[in-house]
């Protein structure tokens, strides 16, 4: 579904991908793990086409097409989503009216027919309830006034709404209390499917006992340091991530 | 220094005077005033950039046109209900096309008892004096010559007044349209809104117009807001693309009196609108808000000039602009506070949005302040739309100017969110909505 090879990518002049290679297959959910500063971010910004970032060698496909020729509104379109690290605050948009815009946008992209309000509310409510989510949420301007845990869960509500086809989770787990951990886990837990992947990427192992990835990638230095299966992830919370680097000489591939 | 003489506007505005038969002529007082306005503006000329108030509007483009006097066919022509916005115009309306006043467009056989609603003209027809302390005032400090051009050369205008106590349920409608004629036409009209004690009431000006109609319409109000009275005024600016637009109006307030105004800039090729209110009474009020979405080379302007002067007064603006392509967009906030005027509060709110790096937006505002125990806020901001928040439009699947749409309506809506009946504000959102589905084809 998604191969990455050899992506060199920057911003503001610094290279910070420096040959990430990656595959990831449909039905797979891939964790990647890393220490601050390690690219993450950096990654799940350029898969979804968010400006600023130049990539200056390597290929990304995306169901076989070249995905960073893609505008970011067309990679969603083709089943591209990023729960955002910092979801941004938007005033004056209500979380109806913006749901509705993404979801019928997508549709009309992928030429299926767009939903009239009724269909959409009907839509809309069932999720709310299916989440948990409280339904006020629904009246409210996108992210307005949320707490930092309200914005995480409010991404997992618009992933379970816009049923993308791979997620990339951009740290969605941290500053969340256990409950809310919960929440998540089993928000993307109830979508995972043989059509649909995942990318975690998160920084501590805890979310990993709730979405149990079938690989897990270490990330360091703008390069896929290390790679392995969920007890990798275990590995790494016992002796950190120097424990890779000592493992893994400066300049080598992964 | 008379160099006015060679500037073709001038000349067509002299010759305009000459040619017409204004309302009133006759009247002694009246002929004088205009005489005297008219060798006033002659010797003036056009507002020059020095003067504060026109610094960033020149009209030296237009001191090169010439515009016909009036357009002979005004009463006759046929009006495209497409201008007309019918669902907001429930309720009794005075229409004036290309500067005429239209009584068959008009509806105004079923006004409230209390409401007086008549043109100008026949007003003075029926009774000049009650209306010398308006016509018949001297020029003074406060004129430039696009209002002294008024003073000179008004040939009609609406008289609304309403009686002591009477409190108005629903708004009139004052609807001014533009449509192409056999010339370029200047029309300069003259109105009067007075609210009694106690009286309430519920405005809409509309200004509509053809693309291809490029007057100039050259508009002065006085409005009088006696004790207690409230006045719910809003303004929808829509004139056509070709179309120059200025406005002067003048409020005064007195004891307890308020005036709530909204405005929607989005028409005419150079909109220019002129607002000075004075808190003259103890306790009056002046709430604004208002937005302007501009774009291709539009020019908008509003000089808003707040007066402090009763005791305990309120003033509290807050405006929106938007520009795009190479528009231009200017919006100044005075609040002058006199002496005497203590415990008077006063804001002053302005934020706007550059959607081109061709565009431009100046705010400015100002306080001065001459008495005690006062409140005084201003703040004025130009930005850019938020990358980060529009990226996160995209990435849920908008596509980037239907996520510029959202944004810049999420921006200027605010403005307009306590316009009332609900009708009306959804009205004035949906002219907002297709106005930037215009302005990013
Ligand atoms: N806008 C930017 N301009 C310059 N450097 C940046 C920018 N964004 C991120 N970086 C740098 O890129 C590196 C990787 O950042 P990021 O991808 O956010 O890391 P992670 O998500 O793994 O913590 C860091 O060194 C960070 O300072
Ligand atoms: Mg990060």
């Amino acid at each position: 579904m998604l191969k990455i090879e050899n992506l060199h990518a920057r911003i503001a002049g610094t290279e910070i991908l420096k040959g990430l290679s990656l595959e990831v297959n449909a039905g797979e959910v891939h964790a990647l793990m890393g220490p601050n500063g390690a690219g993450k971010s950096t990654l799940g910004n350029v898969l979804s086409g968010r400006p600023g970032y130049e990539v200056t060698e390597g290929t990304v496909t995306f169901d076989g097409a070249n995905l960073l020729g893609m505008e970011p509104e067309e990679r969603a379109a083709a089943g591209m989503f990023l729960a955002f690290q910092y979801p941004v605050e938007i005033p004056g948009v209500n979380n109806t009216y913006f749901l509705r815009a993404a979801l019928n946008a997508q549709r009309k992209a992928r030429g299926e027919d767009e939903l009239d309000s009724m269909q959409f509310l009907k839509l809309v409510r069932g999720k709310v309830k299916e989440m948990g989510m409280p339904a006020e949420l629904l009246n409210r301007a996108v992210n307005e006034g949320f707490s930092g845990g309200e914005k995480k869960r409010n991404e997992v509500f618009q992933m379970a709404l816009l049923q993308p086809r791979l997620a990339i989770l951009d740290e969605t787990d941290s500053g969340l209390d256990i409950d809310a951990l919960k929440q998540v886990a089993d928000g993307v837990n109830a979508l995972r499917s043989p059509e649909r992947a995942f990318l975690v990427i998160t920084h501590y192992q805890r979310l990993l006992d709730y979405i149990v990835p079938d690989f897990v990638h270490v990330l360091d230095g703008g390069r896929i340091v290390e790679s392995g299966e969920a007890r990798l992830a275990l590995e790494l919370e016992a002796h950190g991530y120097a424990w890779v680097r000592d493992r893994t000489p400066a300049g080598a591939g992964a | 220094m008379n160099t006015a003489a060679v500037v073709p506007f001038v000349e067509s505005m002299r010759s305009a005077a000459a040619a017409l038969r204004l309302p009133g002529s006759g009247l002694a007082w009246l002929d004088a005033t205009r005489r005297e306005a008219m060798q006033a503006f002659v010797a003036h000329g056009l507002p020059a950039t020095r003067n504060e108030l026109w610094k960033y509007t020149t009209v030296r483009g237009l001191a090169q046109r010439q515009y016909a006097p009036r357009d002979d066919k005004a009463a006759n022509r046929p009006v495209d209900e497409a201008l007309f916005p019918p669902e907001a115009m429930d309720g009794p309306r005075a229409v004036f096309v290309n500067g005429v006043f239209r009584s068959d467009l008009s509806r105004l056989d079923r006004l409230p008892d209390g409401v007086g609603l008549q043109s100008l003209s026949s007003a003075l027809d029926a009774e000049p004096e009650p209306l010398r302390f308006l016509l018949g005032a001297p020029k003074d400090a406060g004129d430039d010559g696009f209002t002294l051009l008024n003073r000179a050369l008004w040939a009609d205008g609406v008289v609304l007044r309403v009686a002591a106590g009477v409190h108005v349920r629903g708004p009139l409608h004052v609807v001014h349209v533009g449509v192409a004629a056999d010339a370029a036409t200047a029309w300069h009209l003259r109105s009067l809104i007075e609210l009694g004690d106690d009286a309430r009431l519920a405005i809409v000006e509309h200004h509509v117009g053809e693309a291809a109609a490029g007057h100039l319409a050259n508009l002065v109000c006085n409005i009088k807001l006696h004790e207690q009275a409230h006045l719910d005024w809003v303004g929808i600016q829509r004139a056509g693309a070709d179309a120059t637009l200025l406005r002067c109006t003048d409020i005064q307030l007195h004891d307890d009196a308020t005036l709530d105004f909204h405005a929607l800039e989005l028409g005419g090729k150079l909109a220019r609108h002129e607002i000075r209110v004075d808190l003259a009474g103890a306790r009056s009020r002046f709430e604004s808000r208002g937005a302007f979405v501009l774009h291709q080379r539009q020019h908008a302007d509003t000089e808003l000039l707040v007066t402090h002067r009763g005791r305990d007064t309120f003033s509290h603006a807050s405006w929106r602009g938007v520009a795009d392509d190479r528009a231009r967009g200017v919006v100044h906030g005075r609040i002058l506070v006199l002496p005497g005027a203590d415990g008077a509060d006063g804001g002053f709110y302005n934020k706007n949005l550059l959607l081109s790096p061709s565009a431009e937006i100046d705010t400015r505002p100002a306080l001065e302040i001459y008495a005690d125990e006062v409140r005084a806020n201003h703040g004025a901001t130009v930005g850019q739309l938020d990358e980060n928040v529009l990226f996160y439009l995209r990435s849920r699947g908008i596509p980037l100017e239907m996520a510029r749409r959202i944004l810049v309506r999420a921006f200027c809506a605010v403005t307009l969110e306590r316009i009332e009946p609900p009708s009306l504000r959804e009205h004035c959102l949906a002219l907002l909505v297709e106005q930037l589905r215009e302005a990013s084809t």
